[in-house]
């Protein structure tokens, strides 16, 4: 944004003050530096998969990807969600409680996956779904927090987050939480890596072109965690960005790192208004 | 660990004699090639469930057997006619030599 020549001094550094909180309001604004604009509309049939701009990765996803999702039979994640829905009642840990002791019933995690990423005023950070639940274990539980990729907190993130399946992603990004949303925006726009690309370079420029023989998506998150096919088992958000990183030949970071913490706020916050997936099917 | 292979069924509760239903088996399990490295540059020994069996009144109605080029989590289902109520019973044969087995039960309608 560019200063009038002339304001005095003091009122250009009021001005720059204030002109960082127009230029995040007109961002969030304008949804287009954020999500490519859409032409066409979702195809027929899959309206409910589409948002505004927003398109989820099951619109781009094969009809026989598309099958594996929709039968809660075939689609192989509920081998992890029905032994997460076995741990939901397994007391463990030194208080000996198990997530139903304090939280009943499973179906009680209504809506509670569509609003994480989340600030946590009481430890004052972001906490996603996985870093909740391994915060019951260690507070709560007084259990061992479980391993970020481990089948076990795979399969409890994407027993929580079913129980809001359809529900509309609501992410916050007001308050406390701007913060991390401004850095994961800047991450997902910063050139990075030896193929000095950016996410947006490929999810918002080149969003439905073909690279190679992959369409590319928008990269939403609204069906994370996810069996990928390729993985062949259920694998986590911060495990598809270390995937894109690696792909583009820039160093991958740790899962849980405050870097993917805050690009997945953003990420999710994109998708704001799809449906809850998980857990999806993807090739 | 939670690595223990988890079988899962799909299969009526009631059927009318003479339908065709569809059953539907699934099991989690890694199923191994025997032709992947490891980080220490030496073959991870083959493990996978090489044959599949479904019997129902002890009698088997369905198998099949299973080679390495099968992916992980082994998805198989098949159609049967009823003819009669009864349980089924699901194998599923590991390399190893173990044994899983899981069972339904089904009755006839009206």
């Amino acid at each position: 944004m560019m200063m009038t020549k002339t304001k005095k001094p003091i009122a250009l550094a009021v001005g720059m003050l204030l002109g960082l909180s127009v230029a995040t309001a007109q961002a969030t604004d304008d949804m287009s530096l954020h999500i490519s604009p859409q032409s066409q509309p979702a195809p027929e049939g899959l309206e409910d998969y589409a948002h505004g701009d927003a398109r989820s990765g099951y619109i781009y996803a094969t009809e026989e990807t598309r099958t594996l999702q929709d039968d809660d039979f075939e689609n192989p994640a509920f081998l992890w969600v029905e032994k997460a829905q076995e741990q939901w009642s397994t007391p463990e840990g030194d208080a000996n409680k198990s997530c139903q002791s304090c939280h009943g019933d499973v179906e009680s995690m209504k809506g509670v996956g569509a609003v994480y990423p989340k600030f946590d005023p009481e430890i004052g950070d972001l906490l996603n779904l996985e870093k909740r639940i391994n915060r019951c274990r260690s507070e709560g539980m007084q259990a061992t927090p479980w391993k970020w990729e481990s089948d076990e907190l795979l399969g409890m993130t994407s027993l929580v987050k079913m129980q809001s399946r359809g529900m509309p992603v609501n992410v916050s990004i007001d308050g406390p939480a701007k913060e991390y949303f401004e850095k994961g925006m800047k991450f997902y726009n910063t050139r990075v890596g030896q193929m000095d690309l950016a996410c947006k370079h490929c999810h918002i420029d080149q969003n439905g072109n073909y690279m190679r023989a992959e369409l590319l998506s928008q990269g939403q998150a609204n069906g994370f965690p996810t069996y990928r096919l390729k993985w062949q088992k259920l694998g986590s958000l911060h495990r598809r960005f270390r995937g894109c990183n690696n792909n583009i030949r820039a160093e991958k970071l740790a899962n849980g790192s405050p870097e993917y913490m805050a690009l997945e706020l953003y990420v999710t916050w994109r998708g704001n208004g799809l449906p809850i997936e998980a857990p999806s099917v993807r090739k | 660990m939670s690595k223990a292979p988890k079988p899962r069924v799909k299969s009526p509760k009631t059927a009318a004699k003479g339908d065709v239903v569809t059953i539907k088996t699934t099991i989690s399990h890694q199923m191994e090639s025997g032709l992947r490295k490891g980080k220490d540059g030496k073959l991870i020994p083959r493990q996978i469930i090489n044959k599949f069996e479904a019997l129902f009144n002890g009698k088997q109605i369905m198998s099949a057997t299973l080679y390495p080029s099968i992916s992980a989590n082994p998805y198989i289902d098949f159609d049967m006619k009823v003819e009669e109520a009864g349980e089924f019973e699901f194998k599923w044969f590991d390399d190893n030599g173990e044994v899983y087995t899981k069972k339904a039960k089904m009755q006839l309608e009206g």
